[in-house]
């Protein structure tokens, strides 16, 4: 492993010498630079970035020539007599005023581009985006869309156990799907702690904050799976917690609005059926990788002082209501969250089910089951 | 001038260091102080960088391989507290303690029995947040910057230990900057007016009033903490009426004066260092007076530019641009001084001036990239990513703790009475040098490319240049060592050192004999 590792680093830095002296030497240059983005934003923010780097590249040329002249041609050898001058007010003036005259000439673009980032009037589509610890849930404000985007990376792949796929952290179960040519509105806010939602195409990032909504846009005009990151540490799993954003043409993103209002219409369909405990266990399975893993473990242990073992824990052995509501309404103060709104009836029940029959809990507990009919139940308002 | 260290000579017999143990623990001489403070400084420096190597080899691959992501949270945590707090700001204190009187003409520090105080409080500052490593829920993990409510609602429970720990360190760090102010306004040798003072004890007098002003600010945020912990009130959480953002507020109002508290002494340091190698005066002292006042008052007008991103409006995100951007004039005039200082000098290259020069090199570029910063559309992109982290370790490691090792080597013949190992000490430097740029030139790309900092694993196109960097990191810890060996090569023995040790010297410390007596100064010396 290591070995080939450092091949690909001698070849990287054959490549970058290649590079460098062939014509094409921008080519090299963008792996390593800001990305210039898809939309006119993002374009804007690239240039003015440029333009900041090229002048300090050529202040730096300036200034550390002159040391660095001074630093050969100033030696004690080549001149044993140092000059006694030591100031000199006019000097001091001009290299006050004259970075002050850089200065305003930087401000002036980058004033007017932020004024232009400030447009906040209403989009033709409103997302919320909200941060939890450790996935985004995007609702669509129109049309009722509401969903969690997961990383789909496999932690078999992170812990290095299977090889690593092309979009390595970068994955998500459910991408948002925006329209080309349409101006999005995102308003952004968190569940639990600060998040930050970062879309470098889009040149957008904006922290979301538990009680408060910021807001940003964009026009995006290219089609494309567009990837981002949460970049505010969050806790544990910060660093997997990805942004798909994945843009379509208008009459593609109409069907996938009405392919997801059909799997509405499905899912409160299968609400209804009767579940036999291999069913709902074997997609509780898949929850529990999904959603619960993160902190509990895939063997349900948790971990000592931070996150409780599910393994035989007095709840899931032999309090179902208590196990209802645990889950439904998330524990006051500490990092369980209320999964109410991320799961389905069925997935919270089946999830629930299989924490009930897994790791040896049946055999220990009462082996009671929760059937989705319970979660609607719980749903229901008490009188 | 030459009759005062005469009678210096022979009142040494009378008044040296007591024996053993109780020397240190008992002493207020603001030498020993010093030395403290500088060997606490180091042993944090090793840890701090012991807790960055297991960061470093953490992301030498993609996939987790050492340590599992909460354990990485609580190394970047520690690895940022104790560089700040324990390896930085005592080392200029340390720095502080021993030249400032001997600058100034004053045969001690003004308060030395709170001089005592305020070193003896620190290391148990520091056992109490090391400690948290071994309770139930782990150390710390929120990051240096602790932002609420990760720092609060969602922390381990170790958090009130951090607190406990942060107002120790604060309280110290007011006691040794009110110890500096009252040293510099009532201690100085007759005729040592504000303007004769040298570069070094301007930049702690400045350091000191931003310390005074700030660390109190420091204080009260973690005391919100705390009564939002245990006592039911919701300063920063948003569901009890709170904000989150009041806490990024208050905290860089801390902060930002704390990033210039870590680099000013610095700026002194070079100063007298880049004069002493170029044996001829600096150029514009007035001005970089001004220049480092300005910098200190600037920096209380700028804190929210760490925090471009909270969602602050137009009219905010405008004026903390703006703001920022002055910043790099008073800065660039720093920089145009030291270069016309070597202008037409008669330069050698001894070690402390190999660190010295470096610093404004690479300080320069962290300049560079800290206006980059300023500029708000662009910050959008680079926020929180390795640009910003290659960003301020260009200022902290190649900036202050350049010019803490340049320090260490310009005066160490004045504190021990011997010469360092010169070839030794330029072998440091490259080492040094070497290791610095390879670990944190290649983050500003991978940052730029779109690394997110503060991750444990990350995405394969970063995989390249984070291995090149892990390596520069190995390097550059590894040289330390070489460091710890040349200083106590220089303690036990080497070529003995003159009173002026450097051709080019200029002050009343290199006046005195090397090493310097206990007391010095008993007699104010004359200055005209």
């Amino acid at each position: 492993m290591f070995k080939k590792a450092t091949t690909s680093v001698n070849n990287k830095l054959l490549a970058g010498l290649i590079t460098l002296f062939s014509s094409n030497m921008f080519a090299a240059w963008d792996d390593l630079n800001m990305t210039e983005g898809v939309t006119a934003i993002s374009k804007e923010v690239f240039d003015l970035h440029m333009l900041i780097f090229w002048i300090c590249v050529v202040i730096g040329l300036v200034v550390f020539g002159i040391m660095f002249y001074s630093m050969f041609a100033f030696t004690k050898k080549k001149n044993p007599n140092p000059a006694t001058f030591h100031e000199n007010t006019k000097v001091e003036l001009a290299w006050t005023v004259v970075p002050f005259l850089i200065l305003v000439f930087m401000a002036i673009p980058a004033s007017n581009t932020l004024t232009k980032i400030y447009d906040d009037t209403e989009g033709d589509i409103n997302i919320q985006v909200v941060g939890y610890q450790w996935k985004w849930q995007y609702k669509y404000l129109e049309d009722d869309i509401d969903f969690f985007s997961n990383l789909t990376t496999d932690w078999d792949e992170i812990y290095n156990k299977t090889p690593k796929g092309e979009f390595y952290l970068e994955e998500v179960d459910e991408a948002v799907v925006i329209p080309v040519g349409k101006k999005i509105r995102f308003l952004i806010t968190a569940n639990d702690v600060i998040h930050s939602w970062w879309m470098p195409d889009f040149a957008i990032k904006q922290d979301a904050i538990p009680g408060f909504i910021n807001t940003a846009w964009t026009i995006v005009d290219e089609p494309g799976i567009y990837r981002g990151k949460c970049t505010e540490l969050c806790g544990k799993n910060h660093g997997f917690m990805p942004v798909v954003v994945k843009v379509v043409p208008q009459d593609e993103y109409d069907a996938w609005v009405q392919d997801k209002k059909d799997a509405a219409f499905r899912m409160a369909e299968l609400t209804e059926k009767d579940w036999s405990i291999a069913e709902l266990t074997e997609r509780g399975e898949g929850v529990y990788l999904k959603n619960c893993v993160a902190c509990h473990q895939v063997n349900g242990q948790g971990i000592t002082g931070i996150f409780p073992n599910l393994a035989g824990s007095d709840i899931v052995l032999n309090d179902k209501a208590g196990n209802i509501e645990i889950l439904m309404e998330g524990v006051q103060g500490a990092a369980m969250q209320s999964f109410a709104n991320q799961l389905s009836e069925v997935d919270m029940a089946s999830v629930i089910t299989y924490t009930r029959q897994a790791w040896g809990n049946a055999e220990n507990g009462d082996g009671e089951i929760v059937v989705p009919k319970d979660i609607v139940e719980y749903k229901k308002p008490k009188v | 001038m030459s009759a005062v260290i005469e009678s210096h000579n022979h009142d040494d017999h009378h008044h040296g260091p007591a024996k053993g143990l109780t020397r240190w623990l008992y002493t207020t001489n603001h030498k020993d102080i010093g030395t403290l403070y500088l060997w606490f400084s180091f042993a944090m420096f090793l840890i701090g960088g012991a807790m960055a190597m297991v960061i470093r080899a953490e992301l030498f691959q993609p996939g987790m391989q050492i340590v599992e992501p909460e354990f990485y949270n609580q190394m970047l945590t520690l690895h940022g507290l104790i560089m700040v707090f324990g390896a930085v700001m005592p080392a200029f204190v340390g720095l502080a303690n021993w030249l400032v009187p001997m600058m100034v003409g004053a045969p001690d520090m003004a308060l030395p029995r709170m001089n005592n105080l305020s070193f003896w409080i620190l290391p148990f500052a520091f056992f109490i947040l090391l400690s948290s490593l071994f309770m139930e829920g782990g150390a710390p993990n929120f990051g240096w910057t602790f932002y609420a409510p990760l720092s609060t609602t969602y922390a381990p429970p170790s958090v009130t230990f951090f607190i406990f720990a942060v107002h120790i360190m604060g309280a110290s760090s007011i006691m040794g900057s009110i110890n500096v102010i009252v040293t510099i306004m009532n201690m100085r040798a007759p005729g040592m007016t504000l303007m004769k003072m040298p570069l070094f004890v301007w930049s702690w007098l400045i350091t000191a009033y931003l310390l005074i002003a700030v660390m109190p600010v420091l204080a009260g945020a973690v005391t919100m903490m705390l009564m939002d912990i245990h006592f039911g009130t919701s300063f920063f959480n948003a569901a009890g009426g709170g904000d989150p953002v009041l806490f990024q507020h208050i905290f860089w109002f801390f902060g930002h004066p704390e990033v210039y508290i870590m680099i000013l002494p610095a700026f002194g340091i070079a100063s007298h260092i880049i004069e002493t190698f170029s044996r001829k005066q600096l150029f514009g002292y007035a001005s970089m007076v001004w220049a480092m006042a300005s910098i200190a008052i600037l920096s209380f007008v700028v804190w929210a530019h760490h925090m471009f991103t909270v969602g602050l409006p137009l009219a905010a995100e405008l004026f903390f641009m703006w703001a920022t951007m002055l910043i790099a004039v008073p800065t660039g005039v720093k920089v145009f001084n030291w270069v016309t200082t070597m202008f037409k000098g008669s330069i050698t290259y001894e070690t402390p001036m190999l660190f010295a020069i470096a610093f404004v090199v690479l300080f320069t570029i962290g300049g560079f990239s800290g206006l980059m910063l300023a500029i708000t559309p662009a910050d959008f992109q680079y926020h929180d990513t390795y640009f910003v982290v290659a960003h301020f370790h260009y200022v902290l490691v190649p900036g202050s703790i350049f010019s803490i090792m340049a320090a260490v080597y310009y005066w160490i013949p004045k504190w021990t009475g011997n010469m360092y190992d010169e070839r030794l000490g330029k072998l440091h430097f490259w080492l040094s040098f070497i290791g610095v740029n390879v670990t944190f030139f290649p983050q500003h790309w991978i940052g730029l490319a779109g690394m997110p900092r503060r991750i444990p694993d990350y995405a394969l196109q970063f995989a390249d240049w984070n291995m090149i960097s892990s390596v520069g990191a190995f390097l550059f810890g590894a040289s330390q060592i070489l460091f710890l060996f040349i200083v106590l090569k220089t303690v036990m023995g080497g070529k003995k050192a003159t009173p002026e040790v450097w051709e080019g010297s200029r002050g009343l410390e290199w006046t005195v004999e090397s090493p310097a007596p206990y007391h010095t100064f008993t007699t104010p010396p004359k200055v005209n």
